[in-house]
């Protein structure tokens, strides 16, 4: 039975995607006009102008993201949730407040049409939670398997008087994380394997934690989103950036115990497992209690802590160095991830 | 005895030098992520044998995976960890790059779904490690068989640990002490080892892998060198038996036969390899004869290193031309690499 079909405008009854649909002709209009339109449900779209033309004032931040994943569906999320919290996150880095969304899908020939309405309608839905306005679109089809890829660019504007940049962190500062790091590389990963738990995707958009921060006035230093490589790869890129030593511990690591479990089955370690809805924050010492209850009292932030400190460095093996104490009083010099990691996990 | 009483001895241990190796990758990984050597008197040096399995796989293995995937419909199935390492003249990454069909998997059932998605195409699994990781090989071979597919195929550098420790102490590589694989020896058994303590009167501490377990058997090896009184200790109890686990050892026995091979750096090893048996030779993708190990920068240190003659940083070319990003040699490119953890702290 079809639950679903669009007339592709061929005559023909379509349950997958075929090259057709990248015509641009009738098949395309229809394409648009049943799976994106309707469920974008945006006034600027609507007017299928060659370019959105949107209101705005003030600094402007902008960005641009790819959206591979494998499986396109997973505990906790899809690609198209995805998409919009990536792009908001990375607005959001810059202590931006988002806004604005385009979306350019690459579909391949054979592609599920049931599937791409569910990803659709889950981007519909996460922009409105993250506040933000998808405004501009594109559909191309290629020949292929029946993948679904999604690029999307964002725009937000940053309030006076924000300036947070990777290397803004002082020595001093106190380094937060949001919450449980790994979540969404084992939540991939178990997908891939096949094994059955119930560990999910932390995929979320982080505009409210951010927001609040930039409207208590917590002067924040540097924001990084904790995504591909994990968190000692962000933190070390952000110790060179700075040229000064972070130094963290390994038993304020906040780690969801079945995620541990997970990893340590497959020798995995969380510290390079991959999030999409986690952030590090670097703030001054006297803000970082507020900090953290801030970021605990929001959506996704519940786990918020305090892992470490940013040093001057006493050495040169000290410099951009990100060292953690271990459980047993050594140290762990951590590098940023080398080698393949897992690919396409978003 | 507490914990940290054992912490404290090895401290401010003040006795004779004492020279340690570990011959297992893990053991290499787990001593730099529990950060063990920061806790040891400078008198107790820690030094990592040849345990990782991609450190001591020789070039012309590594150049033999990139002639097979680059054959036409034939792909390469292996684990991360041997990408990166330089062959003669490329990695298999690096040939990836100019078209090679090389799909990098988590465990060699993986090509079971492969071979049978795509009949038409041939998959070979770079099939290498210790005693350790070859049962997974001959489980893979059993489906194979089993099911009947006729498009996989191994390609073998299996290792076998004893061989490789009795070549280091009859080379001059000065150890006091090894920890012993805990991996190995959940398959062999701790008396596997009995005889090597006996014939070069060194110390044997069977070790797992928590930082806590470590720690404890630097602690028991320590101690038998002081005390002089080498024997194989067990601190693996909860994994590691006396005798071998002949399960595993029946299935090793069923495909593979032991062999001379090449450990990279360090030459011919007698009786320090498997190859499979001739009746299965069928599913063998040609790994007999890979002995040549052109090192692609003739200064690389890799086997001095490997036998703990050499340290890291007394290799010209460590964190210079060598890095974990630009691996020269086969130690620097994989966390179990002693190259890799040494230069992590710039060692």
């Amino acid at each position: 039975m079809l639950v679903s079909v669009i007339d592709c405008g061929l005559g023909i009854i379509m349950e997958k995607i075929i090259m057709e649909h990248g015509s641009g002709g009738r098949a395309t209009g229809e394409l648009i006009r049943e799976i994106f339109e309707s469920q974008f449900n945006s006034d600027v779209l609507s007017e299928m102008e060659d370019a959105a033309v949107v209101p705005g004032n003030g600094t402007i931040a902008m960005t641009t993201d790819s959206f591979v994943v494998t499986p396109l569906e997973f505990p906790g999320g899809d690609i198209g949730r995805l998409c919009i919290c990536g792009t908001v996150n990375d607005l959001c880095m810059r202590g931006a407040i988002p806004k604005y969304i385009t979306c350019g899908f690459i579909l391949e020939e054979g592609a599920d049409v049931e599937t791409l309405r569910r990803i659709v309608k889950s981007m519909a839905e996460t922009a409105t939670e993250a506040g933000v306005k998808i405004v501009a679109g594109d559909t191309k089809v290629i020949e292929g398997n029946g993948g679904i890829y999604v690029n999307t660019a964002g725009v937000g504007f940053v309030p006076a008087g924000v300036d947070i940049k990777a290397k803004n962190a002082k020595a001093g500062d106190v380094i937060i994380v949001s919450g449980n790091v790994g979540d969404h590389h084992a939540t991939v990963l178990s997908q891939r394997m096949g094994i059955k738990n119930s560990i999910v995707s932390d995929n979320a958009p982080l505009q409210e934690m951010v927001g609040k921060l930039v409207e208590n006035k917590i002067p924040v230093h540097v924001l990084r989103d904790v995504t591909r490589g994990g968190l000692a790869t962000v933190l070390k890129e952000l110790a060179l950036a700075s040229g000064l030593c972070f130094d963290i511990h390994q038993d304020k690591l906040p780690v969801d115990p079945q995620v541990q479990s997970f990893a340590g089955l497959l020798g995995l370690d969380p510290l390079y497992m991959g999030n999409e809805g986690k952030l590090v924050a670097i703030v001054p010492k006297e803000f970082a209690p507020q900090a953290v209850e801030i970021i605990r009292n929001c959506k996704y932030g519940e786990n918020a802590c305090m892992i470490g400190v940013v040093n001057t460095p006493e050495s040169e093996a000290e410099t951009g160095a990100l060292i953690m104490k271990t459980e047993i009083g050594g140290r762990r010099f951590l590098d940023i991830l080398q080698g393949e990691g897992l690919p396409r996990i978003c | 005895m507490e914990f940290s009483e054992v912490v404290d001895f090895l401290r401010k241990y003040d006795g004779r030098p004492v020279r340690l190796m570990e011959v297992c990758g893990s053991h290499t990984h787990a001593i730099a992520k529990h950060g063990i050597r920061d806790i040891l008197s400078p008198k107790i040096e820690l030094l990592s044998g040849p345990g990782c399995p991609v450190c001591v796989t020789p070039t012309a293995y590594i150049d033999k995976l990139i002639e097979l995937s680059l054959e036409p419909d034939t792909t390469v199935a292996t684990f991360g960890d041997l990408l990166r390492v330089p062959g003669s003249k490329e990695s298999l990454n690096e040939a990836k790059g100019r078209g090679a069909s090389v799909e990098m998997v988590y465990s060699p059932m993986d090509v079971l779904g492969l071979a049978k998605a795509n009949p038409d195409k041939k998959y070979v699994f770079a099939a290498v490690g210790f005693e350790t990781t070859a049962p997974v090989y001959t489980l893979l071979l059993d489906n194979v068989i089993a099911q009947k597919l006729d498009n996989i195929r191994i390609l073998t550098a299996l290792k076998t640990m004893p061989g490789a420790i009795s070549y280091l102490c009859d080379n001059g590589a000065a150890i006091d002490g090894f920890i012993a694989p805990g991996h190995v020896s959940a398959v062999t058994g701790a008396d596997y080892f009995n005889n090597l303590a006996d014939k070069y009167h060194i110390p044997f501490a069977v070790s797992g892998f928590g930082a806590k377990e470590l720690v404890i058997a630097i602690y028991g090896l320590v101690q038998m060198i002081i005390k002089n009184q080498p024997q194989v200790k067990n601190y693996y109890t909860s994994v590691v038996d006396s005798g071998q686990n002949d399960i595993i050892v029946n299935q090793l026995n069923k495909y593979f036969q032991p062999a001379d091979v090449v450990w990279r750096g360090m030459g011919v090893i007698p009786a320090s390899g498997l190859l499979l048996k001739d009746e299965y030779n069928a599913f063998d993708a040609g790994s007999q004869g890979l002995d040549e190990d052109n090192k692609r920068n003739k200064a690389c240190r890799c086997g001095d290193i490997l036998m703990g003659k050499a340290k890291p940083s007394d290799c010209p070319l460590f964190g210079k031309v060598c890095t974990p990003m630009s691996p020269e040699g086969a130690c620097m490119v994989s966390e179990e690499g002693s190259c890799f953890n040494a230069y992590l702290v710039r060692r």
